[in-house]
């Protein structure tokens, strides 16, 4: 189970470690049930050491949900190992992406 | 040439004194090499080398007749199913022809090894097959026919479907093969951009020599199977091997003749 916090107004769900087939559908419901408690969401990656492709689209799956039901959603603290993968599949330019939550607060420039 | 030139990470492939025999011919004599995460071993040689042939020993369609392969520490000619199914999942491989299946599209064909290796929600899997046509730069063409695409097309789609699992090892059959040279040479950029952005080790059998120099980090030189170097784009460029340096003019050399081995070639079998 990945740990989610409540802070300004925001469900920040912390990924970490491998995030691969074997657990990214449970980041997949992490993420699905705080959007679904109409909670904004800001999913932290800076633990993530490695991220495939499996749990991006689970990040995409949430950008998704929270785009159709008016919820804002982003990234914060991205790792490089999960940028590389970003960037590979060009969704470093669809994402929010901030480097903290702090940054987003602050109006921080999307990255 | 690619920005890492050394060997990175430990090892995923090992070819230990492989060697091989079609009939009595022996086709690749005690090669051994190995390829470590991270990296680009381009496999390289003419007609004939051996290249394609180690790649399927690479791959486990045949067993070893000596020596063994081994992908992620393990020798593959000693896996039961369920062992090989475990590794195959590890490893992606597009094929020269592309090995599209004609009566599926494109979409379908890059989300069947999800289907069968993956119990991921059906959202997830159009998501991440779409995200690895989107990195070949075929975003669109999901739903078009194999027999629709171009050459080019074919080995992009291919490209993709052999990424779709995220393998730790990914095998390419002739990349540039039949591809005009700027579409051979996005290719190239693109196996980089894959290899930089992921942890992935791949493994190119090729005889294009401009693509083997653009995208290897190491080059196993193949000769009438057997290996006449491994080394940097830049050892091979100035090695001083007057096979290698054939190879790399592109000069042809007349065969050496075993007249005895070449009678029983002939007359093998005859009354």
């Amino acid at each position: 189970m990945y740990p989610v916090e409540e802070k300004q107004g925001f469900s920040v769900v912390c990924l970490h470690g491998e995030v691969d087939l074997s657990n990214s559908p449970e980041a997949r419901r992490t993420i699905l049930n705080c959007l679904k408690k109409l909670r904004h969401v800001m999913v932290d990656l800076s633990a993530v050491e490695y991220i495939d492709s499996s749990g991006v689209a689970s990040l995409v799956e949430g950008f998704q949900y929270a785009r159709s039901n008016n919820l804002e959603f982003g990234l914060i603290g991205v790792s490089e190992a999960a940028m590389g993968v970003l960037r590979l599949a060009r969704l470093d330019q669809v994402f929010h992406i901030y480097p903290s939550l702090d940054d987003r607060l602050g109006n921080g420039s999307r990255g | 040439m690619s920005v890492n030139t050394q060997q990175q990470g430990s090892p995923v492939v090992e070819v230990r004194n492989l060697v091989t025999y079609y009939g009595t011919r022996k086709i690749l004599d005690d090669i051994s090499m190995n390829v470590c995460e991270g990296e680009i071993m381009v496999i390289m040689g003419g007609s004939g080398s051996g290249k394609s042939t180690l790649l399927r020993y690479m791959l486990g369609l045949h067993r070893p007749d000596e020596g063994e392969v081994r992908l992620f520490g393990r020798d593959i000619s000693r896996l039961g199913g369920r062992e090989w199914q475990e590794v195959r999942r590890r490893i992606g491989v597009a094929f020269q022809g592309g090995a599209l299946f004609n009566s599926m599209t494109v979409g379908e064909n890059v989300r069947l090894p999800l289907r069968e290796h993956t119990r991921l929600d059906e959202n997830t899997m159009r998501i991440m097959s779409r995200m690895k046509l989107e990195v070949v730069n075929l975003s669109g063409f999901e739903h078009l026919m194999p027999a629709q695409l171009s050459g080019g097309m074919v080995k992009r789609a291919a490209l993709a479907r052999a990424l779709v699992m995220d393998p730790e090892i990914l095998f390419f059959d002739e990349p540039s093969a039949g591809l005009d040279p700027v579409v051979a040479a996005d290719l190239d950029k693109l196996i980089l951009r894959i290899r930089d952005a992921t942890r992935v080790a791949i493994v190119v059998v090729t005889h294009e020599l401009e693509s083997a120099f653009e995208i290897a980090d190491r080059i196993t030189v193949l000769d009438r199977g057997r290996i006449l170097m491994i080394g940097t784009v830049d050892e091979v460029r100035n090695s001083d091997n007057a096979r290698v340096r054939n190879l790399l003019s592109r000069t042809s050399e007349d065969i050496e003749v075993d007249a005895e081995d070449y009678l029983q070639r002939l007359t093998e079998g005859a009354d």
